[in-house]
């Protein structure tokens, strides 16, 4: 049973839990802007080696690094906005979503080029975990998880509770009725695209923690931060968050040698599962999960 | 002075006009109906007033001030307030978060603008916390119009507000709008309900094909026998009570 926990559940929740604060970005981003933001993937990169660079010039931790990181990839959602979305916003979805591919591919260069594609760490040595009635996690762990959360409740104050928040949701209903209203559209959008540029940061910074930085490392997970996106309903910043956490959950979880010692699936089949389960909610639960549950 | 004057509206979406060179004029606190056959260019003429169709020809004036063209986020803060037909409230925003909405331009007048809002709507109060998209036709037609108020208008547009109510619900309706003007804003409303629309109005006005066709109070425009006969579906109800 602990062996569950410590090997299964607890990787899974911290796998769903970047899955959450990377779906939670995309979610708003395509609720307030109508389109699937492919360079998503690679704002959470940008927001990683951003870090690297204040923890090698500053001699930081990674986790102090990241307002800093998400400091920095702000701008380059702002930008790739003025530069190709804006002057786009009239056009088809998919005619955005192609443009949003070719950022991705703008960003992921600029990053081959700096940082070269050999992989690097924040830091090296080894950090014993902590252990409570044989339950272990890595120090890490626990700070991902947490971190996570502080964010995934920031978001959600400034959703709930704040006007900037309430102008984001309803562009995200119905943005011919916000106009109407008096919301000033462009200003909303450069506030959504500033607010899932930092969520994506956040969560390139943690993944780059618990992994290596590469520069595929947020583009390795957008399709399942994608897929949590549309588990929870796209467009639903909270239903995407929970869809993360559900699919990081169920991704390790689907290794677990549940009868007689051999994984239930191989570890190497595991992302497949992310999919599986996207397949049958899109034929099954299309409006998403937690549609009308509040 | 009158409020509001739009001259010779001409435009539509893309290439085609749907207006033809379409006048209205609104004066301070009056209710003005615009009726019409299906097609007639009636929630066009609406929207080029609230800023959101193009005109190629015309001009739009609010107290004076020329608005043609505008932008329609700017329009709130002009004292121009709009009600679309159908979309009229944010669905997964609470009741009282649309009035917010409504009060997005000037927040400092929020909490004031929400207590007038529960005063006109007292329906609303049991579901401020409710979300719009779960409540019923006529309440949300209430929510749209308790929002469009929030900042007191000079002027608010609305289309087709009793679209899909029932009767009791229309005249409930048609009774806030004459609440409303006695208040000092002037309505401007499109509406298919034309002739319970036409007796709570100051003026009536008949569009066809993109241009006027006719123009009066409400009270001579349904006692014109032709107007009754091809825009208000037959004689008026006394005429034909009499033969």
């Amino acid at each position: 049973m602990l062996e569950l926990v410590n090997f299964y559940l607890i990787p899974g929740l911290v796998l769903g839990a970047i899955y959450a604060l990377a779906a939670a970005g995309l979610s708003l981003a395509y609720g307030v802007l109508r389109f699937a933001h492919f360079a998503h993937g690679d704002l959470m990169t940008w927001g990683a080696y951003a870090a690297l660079v204040a923890v090698g010039a500053l001699g930081i931790s990674a986790w102090v690094a990241l307002p800093l990181a998400v400091l920095a990839t702000i701008p380059v959602a702002l930008a790739a906005d003025r530069a190709f979305y804006g002057p786009l916003r009239r056009a088809q979805p998919a005619v955005l979503l192609i443009s949003s591919f070719g950022v991705a591919l703008m960003i992921r260069a600029v990053v081959y080029f700096v940082w070269g594609p050999t992989p690097q760490a924040y830091a090296r040595g080894f950090t014993p975990p902590l252990v409570f009635e044989g339950m272990r996690i890595q120090q890490r762990h626990l700070m991902i998880l947490a971190g996570a959360a502080l964010a995934a409740f920031a978001a959600h104050l400034l959703l709930s509770r704040t006007r900037a928040g309430r102008a984001m949701r309803a562009m995200a209903d119905d943005p011919d009725l916000a106009r109407v209203t008096g919301v000033p559209v462009e200003g909303v959008i450069r506030l959504a695209w500033a607010v899932s540029a930092g969520l994506a940061a956040i969560a390139g910074v943690f993944l780059a923690i618990d992994t290596q930085l590469t520069p595929n490392l947020g583009f390795n997970i957008l399709l399942a931060a994608f897929a949590a996106a549309i588990l929870g309903g796209i467009g639903r910043p909270w239903g995407a968050a929970l869809g993360g956490l559900l699919l990081g959950v169920a991704e390790e979880m689907s290794t677990y040698p549940l009868l007689g010692g051999a994984p239930l699936l191989e570890p190497a089949y595991k992302t497949g599962v992310a999919f599986a389960l996207l397949v049958l909610v899109l034929i099954f639960r299309p409006q998403g999960l937690f549609r009308g549950m509040g | 002075m009158t409020l509001l004057v739009a001259r010779n509206m001409t435009g539509g979406y893309g290439e085609a006009d749907i207006l033809h060179g379409v006048d209205l004029t609104v004066a301070p606190g009056q209710v003005v109906v615009v009726i019409g056959p299906n097609g007639a260019g009636k929630s066009t003429a609406m929207k080029a007033v609230a800023g959101l169709v193009r005109l190629r020809a015309g001009s739009v004036t609010l107290e004076g001030a020329d608005i043609t063209n505008c932008a329609a986020e700017g329009m709130v803060a002009r004292g121009l307030a709009y009600v679309p037909q159908e979309r009229n409230v944010f669905p997964s925003l609470t009741v009282e978060e649309n009035l917010l909405m409504g009060a997005y331009a000037r927040p400092a007048a929020a909490r004031e603008g929400i207590g007038r809002a529960f005063a006109l709507f007292p329906d609303l109060v049991a579901k401020r916390r409710i979300a719009a998209g779960s409540l019923s036709g006529g309440q949300r037609q209430m929510v749209a119009l308790a929002r469009a108020l929030m900042l007191t208008p000079r002027l608010l547009l609305l289309d087709e507000p009793t679209a899909g109510l029932s009767p009791k619900l229309c005249a409930l309706i048609f009774d806030k709008v004459r609440a409303i003007a006695a208040a000092g804003i002037a309505v401007l409303m499109v509406e298919q309900n034309a002739r319970p629309a036409l007796a709570i109005a100051d003026r009536g006005v008949v569009l066809t094909m993109g241009r006027n066709r006719a123009e009066d109070s409400g009270a001579a425009l349904l006692a014109n026998p032709e107007i009754g006969h091809l825009f208000l579906g037959g004689a008026a109800p006394d005429e034909a009570d009499a033969a």
